[in-house]
């Protein structure tokens, strides 16, 4: 009984916090008084928690190195903006269809490349990300290399916020669950999981797919954010910042992955005047943090409530 | 044999490239039998617990289990047919819980979906409920309910090989085959571990398979032993018998005689 009423209350208070969160920027947005830039950082921020938190999924907990994901970005940006610019059609049929075709695409491309371990994985799904992105500079329907342009800016704060909640909770649940459990024993000895009854090949899918889609989520929310998409802003180069968020906030931590998106978003966008010290500060820390922490921020922990009620609670 | 075979392999074969590490092997095991498979290092016992949980394939052969063969079957499907191992050299999920080490052998029975799962139904909280306690039964039984939330990696050796024994336990096994479990441990935990494989087969009506190397120790627990030498069976039949067998003792002799 107990158990069920902590459930709910600890429920409730994550309903709650959400609940402030969303209000206070809504008011501030509508208020007028956050600018343009920090309107601009904060979509940002949530593209990109959601594209970590997706991608964690699949390096982090299943344990496959994949260095494709912003190929599946593309997708969703490209059949979103062909959804609400060419075809007219709302916004919620855009992102539906994106977060389906990056789902099926992950799919594809899954079944063939998740036999493969190691480096040999990461090297076919960097050529995969790229020949999604080749592909699109090769169709005219969506202007080559020029991309889609015109955009209809309709990705607002509830839709962002909405994108990174739904992500958020989707891939925690799967987590802590029985399937959640199934995946991270692919990642810890997939001989092993096999052989204890697992059916290492469907989770090794499932997560891709799963992954994928959300990555095709972020996809359809920048297209409607920033007017315009190119083949080329879905280069390797973007699968890599992604990875790059994972890995500090270390592999199979949920909550790493959305603090180190937070802050790399906010260090990128702070030295956007500078964009040779970003770089080099960029590659600095993650010098630093793989010679002194090669686990990642996180580990493989979550940050809690109940880790901040122990340290609160340990200097009392 | 009067009674129904569990199972029956007939002619099973395995080299790797030149070395044929198991040759024309004919085996069976009765329902509710306890057997071992010894022999000298390298002989091919492990093989042939890879050949028949699926890791590899025979060149040729059959393994009859239950009236099917599960030659070209997928581990986990072999898994799911009621035959469990654990491994010569530990193979825990070693960042892993030893609750979630034993929960995720559960896997294959999930009592509730993957769309239960994310959207937290009133059915996950109950199945979850049931998966703990279950792994939790299995825990007990073999005194580690207390090292439930410890990383399976911290635990010492002993503790780690029981919890092997656990995790295969926990995926409902008809058959369950230990290779060397006792590999490591001092004559007292050995002793305890011998006696405890004899309570799970009473309490969960298992047939075990069990692989050792010194032959001392299943002579006491096993009713039959297979004996295997350079991939052959050398001899087949009760611990006394095998005792006193000339080709045994003869294999055994390269060796500190067990
Ligand atoms: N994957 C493999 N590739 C090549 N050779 C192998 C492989 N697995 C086993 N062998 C060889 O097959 C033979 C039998 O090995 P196996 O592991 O079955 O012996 P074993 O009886 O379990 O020995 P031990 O008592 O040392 O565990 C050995 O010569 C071994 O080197
Ligand atoms: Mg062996």
């Amino acid at each position: 009984m107990q158990k069920v009423k902590n459930k709910w209350r600890k429920f409730a208070s994550e309903i709650l916090i959400l609940a402030a969160i969303f209000t206070l920027v809504q008011y501030l947005v509508t208020a007028g008084l956050l600018n343009q830039y920090f309107q601009i950082n904060l979509a940002s921020m949530c593209i990109n928690v959601i594209l970590a938190v997706s991608l964690s999924l699949i390096n982090g907990f299943t344990g496959q190195l994949s260095l494709g994901h912003a190929g599946f970005m593309a997708v969703g940006a490209y059949v979103a903006a062909i959804m609400t610019n060419m075809l007219d059609l709302p916004f919620i049929i855009g992102i539906l269809a994106a977060c389906l075709a990056a789902g099926l695409a992950g799919f594809i491309i899954g079944v063939p490349t998740l036999r493969l371990k190691g480096d040999y994985l990461a090297i076919a799904t960097l050529a995969l990300g790229e020949i999604i992105r080749v592909t699109l500079q090769n169709i005219d329907y969506v202007n080559g290399p020029a991309g889609i342009m015109g955009i209809s800016k309709l990705s607002t704060w509830p839709w962002l916020f909405g994108g990174v909640v739904l992500t958020v909770v989707v891939i925690v649940n799967l987590v802590n669950s029985s399937y959640g459990r199934a995946i991270i024993s692919v990642r810890e000895d997939e001989v092993a999981a096999e052989l204890m009854g697992i059916n290492t090949t469907k989770y090794k899918v499932l997560a891709f797919a799963i992954g994928a889609m959300f990555a095709g989520l972020a996809g359809a929310l920048y297209a409607h954010y920033f007017y315009i998409i190119k083949p080329e802003t879905f280069n390797f180069l973007k699968s890599f910042d992604i990875l790059v968020m994972v890995v500090l906030g270390g592999l199979g931590s949920t909550t790493g992955a959305i603090i180190a998106a937070v802050s790399i978003t906010a260090l990128t966008a702070a030295l956007q005047p500078f964009p040779a010290i970003r770089m080099i500060l960029y590659a600095l820390i993650l010098i630093i943090v793989m010679i002194y922490r090669p686990q990642g921020l996180m580990g493989n922990k979550e940050l809690s409530m109940k880790t901040f009620g122990r340290i609160w609670g340990g200097r009392n | 044999m009067d009674e129904i075979n569990l199972m029956e392999i007939s002619n099973l074969d395995k080299s790797f490239g030149g070395l044929s590490a198991v040759q024309d092997f004919n085996f069976q095991i009765a329902e509710n039998e306890l057997v071992g498979l010894i022999g000298p290092n390298g002989a091919g016992k492990t093989t042939v617990f890879n050949l028949i949980t699926g890791v590899y394939k025979p060149d040729k052969g059959s393994i009859m289990f239950k009236g099917e063969n599960l030659v070209g079957l997928l581990p986990y499907t072999i898994c799911a047919r009621g035959v469990a191992r654990t491994f010569q050299n530990i193979r825990l999920f070693n960042d892993l819980t030893v609750l979630d080490n034993v929960k995720i052998a559960t896997h294959k029975d999930v009592p509730y979906g993957l769309m239960g799962a994310i959207l937290r139904s009133p059915g996950f909280f109950r199945g979850e409920e049931e998966i703990e306690k279950e792994a939790l039964k299995y825990l007990e039984i073999f005194n580690l309910k207390d090292k439930k939330d410890e990383l399976a990696k911290n635990l010492p050796y002993g503790e780690q090989r029981r919890i092997e024994i656990v995790r295969a336990l926990a995926t409902k096994p008809l058959l369950l085959i230990l290779d060397e479990p006792a590999a490591g441990m001092n004559p007292q935990e050995t002793q305890d571990l011998m006696e405890l494989i004899r309570y799970i087969r009473h309490e969960f009506n298992l047939t075990i398979l069990l692989i050792e190397h010194d032959m001392s120790l299943v002579m006491g627990v096993c009713e039959r032993l297979y004996v295997l030498d350079y991939g052959q069976v050398i001899a087949e039949g009760p611990p006394a018998e095998i005792r006193s067998n000339k080709r045994v003792i003869e294999a055994y002799l390269g060796e500190d005689v067990g």
